[in-house]
């Protein structure tokens, strides 16, 4: 008989605390189902958040530190120069990566580093009680935009996967959502890529993953789901911002 | 053998960690300590080890913890508003348990101050300067060979007990050049302690991280590290008695008891018998060794360059009021050896 599913050696048997309908259980299973393909288990070393994936070392059977907020890509940065034969990632929310660390993110594709980088879009701060984001859509009521985002005094959300595409160091910069097996297939090989890049030394990758906070949005899982479809993705296009091995 | 060479303190510092074996370095651009990112920047790559200007100190710090969570030996470097942006990092580093070398040529402040040599980082230094229930490990040298062994010796004893070692240094200590004796070059044993991130070979993932949610984990913690500053205090107090034949103590620390000892010998030419107490480790702070000599001193003078921070400690030690008596000179400013010696002979001659 031939095994259709079975579980990731890269994922551990704990239980998650994620929300019911939350994306992070399904995005963790790619990134771990990557690093199994590429049998990096045992040279993988992660960098958990802060946010609601912040417990990233509980879930994955890997190596994993705790940066604070924002500073993953620092902490990355670090660990790929003293150890070049390690797997390098970071997993970041929205508020984490593009608010307060906008800095780190931004110098770490701009040097080129060599690592990977996971990036969850729910579009608000999930952790903290469902606060605006930078990526928050114009519009989207949240509980510091109760009126909604209003871009004179809010801003505008940052498209993250085409800033950080348009950087010349960049190797690999995309947009993916969960929303259906369809896309599943087609998120689960981007984080390959953006995997199989850093083991082939092709250079910084970023995979932008849009998901869903039901329990913020006020939303059922089913609803959530649509939002995204519907309402995130028409701010927030899906496809490849830069790959320099295109045409290869 | 050992090498004798001119140098200046910054480079210094600089050579002795390579000798260590520190195998990353991470820095960002401050004055005065400028000249050990520029060191490192070329020597670091020529023996094939990291080096990186970060874009900020915050980065900095943060590239540190992420390379020294590997098990490597890892340092950085900076100056007091530098030091002050790292602190979120190293109170992550203290409650993660992660060993590092951070060095603080301290400048005068607060905010961005002047570039002159201080010591106004003492309480940020030995009080903890970032949040949460910690402590450093902190090294103050007089001179630049004592930087010089000081740094070389500091990565094994941050290793010992898994914490962040501080070298508090100032302008002075950085910018001067001394002849220095240079250590052998050395490496850090391979062995796995059980904790780094090295990869999961064989073996179950491991986390370094300072979060500790479960119902009394985090109180656990505190008094695991509340317990291990204790034996710190126990086994790594340093300090050094100048002139142990005295009726008046000076108390002084880095480059003011560089100065202060001149000012002994200065003394002694009017008849006066004053010897100096100098803590070499801040934190843990020598308090038992500073109460037993304290005991045959008439007078005893605590000169800073600042307005009276390690003062606070040296009375916790003394416990005697009267007898104390304080010389500071802040805003990035050294002692002259007459500062201390006119302030001492009105106060020794009473």
């Amino acid at each position: 008989m031939k095994v259709m599913f079975e579980k990731t050696e890269s994922l551990t048997s704990n239980k998650s605390i994620y929300c019911p309908g939350c994306n992070h259980g399904l995005i963790h299973r790619l990134v771990a189902e990557a690093i199994d393909n590429l049998g990096v288990r045992e040279k993988a070393y992660g960098v958990a958040p802060v946010g609601c994936s912040v417990l990233l070392y509980d879930y994955f059977n890997i190596d994993v530190v705790e940066a604070p907020h924002g500073r993953a890509p620092a902490l990355a940065t670090g660990a790929k120069r003293v150890r070049p034969d390690m797997v390098v990632f970071t997993y970041q929310g929205d508020g984490d990566l593009a608010s307060i660390g906008m800095s780190e993110i931004i110098h770490a594709a701009g040097r080129g580093e060599n690592i990977t980088v996971i990036f969850v879009n729910n579009a608000n701060y999930g952790m903290t009680g469902g606060q605006m984001a930078p990526t928050t859509l114009p519009g989207q009521k949240t509980t510091t935009t109760p009126m909604g985002r209003d871009t004179h005094s809010h801003g505008f959300p940052f498209r993250m996967a085409e800033l950080i595409g348009s950087l010349p160091a960049v190797a690999y910069s995309a947009r993916v959502k969960v929303t259906d097996p369809k896309n599943v297939m087609k998120a689960s090989k981007a984080i390959l890529k953006a995997f199989k890049n850093q083991v082939d030394n092709v250079g910084f990758s970023f995979v932008e993953v849009l998901s869903t906070c039901p329990t913020n949005w006020g939303m059922t899982p089913v609803d959530a789901l649509k939002f995204v479809d519907e309402q995130m993705e028409s701010y927030y296009p899906l496809g490849t911002f830069k790959d320099i091995q295109e045409g290869e | 053998m050992a090498e004798k060479v001119l140098m200046k303190g910054n480079e210094a510092i600089a050579e002795a960690a390579v000798r260590a074996g520190v195998k990353g370095y991470f820095g960002y651009p401050i004055t005065p300590q400028n000249e050990v990112t520029a060191y490192m920047s070329y020597r670091m790559p020529e023996l094939g080890r990291a080096f990186v200007q970060a874009e900020s100190e915050v980065a900095a710090i943060n590239m540190v913890y992420g390379a020294a969570a590997t098990g490597e030996r890892i340092m950085t470097t900076s100056s007091s508003p530098g030091i002050a942006l790292m602190q979120e990092g190293i109170s992550y580093m203290c409650g993660a348990e992660v060993p590092a070398v951070i060095v603080n040529m301290v400048r005068g402040g607060p905010g961005l101050g002047n570039i002159g040599p201080s010591q106004c980082d003492y309480n940020q230094s030995t009080r903890g300067g970032g949040n949460g229930d910690y402590h450093l490990i902190v090294y103050a040298p007089h001179t630049v060979q004592e930087a010089v062994d000081l740094t070389y010796e500091a990565f094994e004893v941050a290793e010992k007990y898994r914490n962040p070692v501080l070298i508090l240094g100032d302008g002075a200590i950085g910018q001067m050049a001394e002849t220095v004796k240079l250590p052998e070059f050395k490496e850090k044993p391979q062995k796995d302690e059980g904790w780094e991130l090295s990869g999961a070979k064989g073996r179950d993932g491991r986390s370094v991280k300072s979060l500790r949610l479960a119902e009394g984990e985090l109180k656990k913690l505190n008094w695991h590290l509340h317990e291990k500053f204790l034996e710190i205090s126990k086994n790594e107090t340093k300090y050094e008695i100048f002139n142990d034949d005295y009726d008046f103590l000076i108390v002084a620390f880095g480059t003011a008891a560089r100065v202060s000892k001149s000012v002994v010998k200065e003394l002694a030419k009017q008849n006066i018998k004053a010897g100096l107490f100098r803590p070499i480790t801040v934190s843990p702070f020598p308090y038992e060794a500073l109460k037993e000599a304290s005991k045959k001193a008439k007078k005893i003078l605590v000169a800073e360059m600042n307005t009276g921070q390690m003062l606070f400690d040296v009375r916790l030690a003394v416990q005697n009021d009267e007898k104390i008596e304080f010389l500071g000179k802040p805003g990035g400013e050294v002692f002259s050896p007459k500062d201390i010696y006119e302030k001492a002979i009105e106060i020794f001659k009473k």
